[in-house]
C-alpha cells in the first residue's frame, strides 16, 4: 500500500519536473519574442527599413545594415553553394563510401561545423586579408592598401567557409533521396555518369540544395563573429561596394548596445534592428523547414 | 537461320572474392527470347547484369573469362561502356520511371545521344510507345508525369524508354514480378512481339512465364549453369535431375 503510494508520488514528481522543464523552454521563447516585438513594434516602418541612421545613430533607419546583410549573404551563397554542392556530389556520387578520402572529407566537414565562429573570423583576417589580400596588393597595386584590409568580399568568403558544412550536409542528404534505381535506369540507357548526375540526380535534389542555401543564408545573416575582423563597419555614410567595409544587422545591434555615445537613446533602434534580424532568420528557417518536410514526404512515397 | 548474338566462355564472377558465377558458357541466339530460371541467389540476375556491365556499379565485382556480344569481348579494355549500354538495354524488376513527363522519359535516351530535333524526337517517342504497346493509353497525356501511371503502365513505359535508344538486345530482370496478372499478360504478349526486332534475355521466377514466352531456357543453380536447351525440352524432358526437381517444384 505504502510502497505503491511512494511509487505513485515518484511518478508524479518526475512527470512534474519534465513538464516544468518543457514549460520553461517555451516560456523563454515566448518572453524573448514578446519583449522584442513589443520593444521593436513602434520602430518597424517603411521609413525605418529604408533610411540611413541619423543623429549619431539615435534616430533614423537601418537601411545600410539591411543592404550590407543582403550583399553579405548573396556573395556568401555564390561562393558556398556551388562549392558545397560539388563536394556533396563527390561524396555521394563518386567517392566510395568507406574510402579514406571520403572519410577524411567527412571528418573535415564535421570539424568545420564545430569550430567556434570567432576562429573563422581570425582565419579570415589571417588568410584572406593578411595573406591573399596583401599579396594581391603587392602584386597588382604596388603595395597600396586596397585588398589587404577588411571588406565585403573577405567577410563574405569567411562566412562562406562557416556555412559550408550546412550546405554540404543538406545537399548530401538530398542527393541520397534520389533512388538508386533512377541512376541505374539512366546509366542503362547509355548515359554517362555526369549526364546522370546533371539530368537525373541534381534535378531530383533541387529542393535539398535550396534548403541548404536557405539554412546557410539564415546562419550567415545572424553571425557576427566571423565578420568582426574581416569587414563589418561601425557606421558608413554610403552604401558599400565589394572592396569596402559594410554595415550589417547583427553587428549593428552590438554597436548600438555597447559602442554608442548614448546607449539609452538608441534603445528603440536596438529593439527595431533585433526585430528585423529575428524576422529575417525566422522566415528563412521556416521556409527551410517547409522545404525539408516536402523532401521527406516525397522520399516516403 | 540462327545467328549467335551473345556468347560467354568459361566466365566466372566474384563478389569481393566470393564466387557468384562458376564457369558459365552459353550461346544466346539473335531475335529469340531466352529465359534464365532458377531459385533466388542462383546467379541468374547477376549473369544478366554482366551482359551490359551494370555490375560495374557494384564495388568489388571481378569477372574472368569471355563475354562476347557480336563476337566482341565486352570486358576488353577499349570497350566504351556507354556505347555498350546503348546497344544492350535493360528493363528492371521495379519499374523506375524518372520524375519527368511521359514524353521526357522516352526522349531522355535519344536526347543524351544528341538528338535534339523536336520533330525527330516526337517520332521516336511515338514509335517507342507504340512498340511497347502503351501508345493508345498515353497518347493524350504525354505531358503528364510518368509517376501517375499504374504499375503495369510504368513498366511498359520503361520498356518503351529502353526501345527509344534503339538497342539490339533487351535484358529484362523479372520485369513482371511486381505486376498483377493482367499487366503481366500484357508484358508477356509484348515480349513475344519484341523478339521480331530484338534479342530478348529475361530473368524470371515464374516458370509458366518462361514456358509461355521463351524459345530457350537456361537453368541456373548455385552460380552454375546446370542446363540450357530449347524451352520445350527443358520443361518436358530435362536432361538433369536438378532441372527436373526445380521445374516440378520439388525445391526452389
Amino acid at each position: 500500500m505504502i510502497n505503491s503510494f511512494r511509487k505513485n508520488i515518484k511518478g508524479i514528481v518526475i512527470e512534474g519536473i519534465t513538464l516544468v522543464s518543457a514549460i520553461i523552454i517555451i516560456a523563454i521563447v515566448i518572453i524573448m519574442l514578446v519583449v522584442i516585438f513589443i520593444g521593436g513594434k513602434s520602430q518597424l516602418s517603411w521609413e525605418f527599413l529604408t533610411s540611413f541612421p541619423t543623429e549619431g545613430m539615435t534616430k533614423g533607419g537601418i537601411f545600410p545594415a539591411i543592404y550590407g546583410t543582403a550583399l553579405l549573404v548573396i556573395i556568401m551563397s555564390i561562393a558556398a553553394v556551388p562549392f558545397g554542392t560539388i563536394t556533396a556530389i563527390y561524396l555521394t556520387e563518386y567517392a566510395k563510401e568507406n574510402s579514406i578520402i571520403a572519410k577524411t572529407i567527412r571528418f573535415a566537414v564535421r570539424t568545420l561545423a564545430v569550430i567556434p565562429s570567432i576562429i573563422y573570423g581570425l582565419f579570415g583576417l589571417g588568410f584572406f586579408i593578411k595573406f591573399v589580400g596583401a599579396n594581391v596588393d603587392s602584386a597588382f597595386y604596388g603595395g597600396t592598401l586596397r585588398w589587404g584590409q577588411p571588406n565585403l568580399l573577405w567577410a563574405s568568403l569567411t562566412m562562406a567557409l562557416l556555412t559550408l558544412p550546412v550546405v554540404i550536409v543538406s545537399v548530401e542528404e538530398a542527393l541520397k533521396t534520389v533512388p538508386q534505381e533512377l541512376r541505374a535506369a539512366s546509366l542503362a540507357l547509355g548515359a554517362t555518369k555526369w549526364q546522370t548526375i546533371w539530368k537525373i540526380v541534381l534535378p531530383g535534389s533541387l529542393s535539398g540544395i535550396m534548403t541548404g542555401t536557405i539554412l546557410a543564408v539564415s546562419r550567415g545573416a545572424g553571425e557576427v563573429a566571423p565578420i568582426l575582423f574581416t569587414g563589418a563597419a561601425y557606421y558608413l555614410a554610403t552604401l558599400p561596394g565589394i572592396s569596402d567595409q559594410f554595415m550589417v544587422l547583427g553587428y549593428h545591434i552590438y554597436v548600438l548596445t555597447t559602442q554608442s555615445a548614448n546607449v539609452d537613446q538608441t534603445l528603440p533602434i536596438q529593439f527595431g534592428t533585433t526585430c528585423v534580424l529575428l524576422l529575417l532568420t525566422f522566415t528563412l528557417n521556416m521556409s527551410a523547414v517547409v522545404l525539408r518536410y516536402r523532401i521527406r514526404k516525397k522520399k516516403n512515397h | 537461320m540462327i545467328v549467335e548474338k551473345i556468347h560467354t566462355e568459361n566466365m566466372f564472377l566474384y563478389y569481393s572474392g566470393k564466387m557468384a558465377l562458376n564457369n558459365i558458357s552459353i550461346q544466346i541466339p539473335e531475335k529469340k527470347v531466352t529465359a534464365f530460371i532458377g531459385p533466388s541467389g542462383c546467379g541468374k540476375s547477376t549473369f544478366l547484369r554482366s551482359l551490359n556491365r551494370m555490375n560495374d556499379l557494384i564495388d568489388g565485382v571481378k569477372i574472368e573469362g569471355k563475354v562476347m556480344i557480336d563476337s566482341v569481348n565486352i570486358y576488353d579494355k577499349n570497350i566504351d561502356v556507354v556505347n555498350l549500354r546503348k546497344k544492350v538495354g535493360m528493363v528492371f524488376q521495379k519499374s523506375n520511371p524518372f520524375a519527368k513527363s511521359i514524353y521526357e522519359n522516352i526522349a531522355y535516351g535519344p536526347k543524351i545521344n544528341g538528338i535534339n530535333n523536336k520533330h525527330q524526337l516526337d517520332e521516336i517517342v511515338e514509335t517507342a510507345l507504340k512498340n511497347a504497346a502503351i501508345w493508345d493509353e498515353v497518347k493524350d497525356r504525354l505531358g503528364d508525369s510518368a509517376l501517375g501511371l499504374s504499375g503495369g503502365q510504368q513498366q511498359r513505359l520503361c520498356i518503351a524508354r529502353t526501345l527509344a535508344v534503339n538497342p539490339e538486345i533487351v535484358l529484362m530482370d523479372e520485369p513482371a514480378s511486381a505486376l498483377d496478372p493482367l499487366s503481366t499478360a500484357k508484358i508477356e504478349e509484348l515480349i513475344v512481339q519484341l523478339k521480331e526486332h530484338y534479342t530478348i534475355v529475361i530473368v524470371t521466377h515464374n516458370m509458366q512465364q518462361a514456358a509461355r514466352i521463351s524459345d530457350n531456357t537456361a537453368f541456373f543453380y548455385l552460380g552454375e549453369l546446370i542446363e540450357y536447351d530449347k524451352t520445350r525440352k527443358i520443361f518436358t524432358n530435362p536432361e538433369k535431375k536438378q532441372t527436373e526437381d526445380y521445374i516440378t517444384g520439388r525445391f526452389g
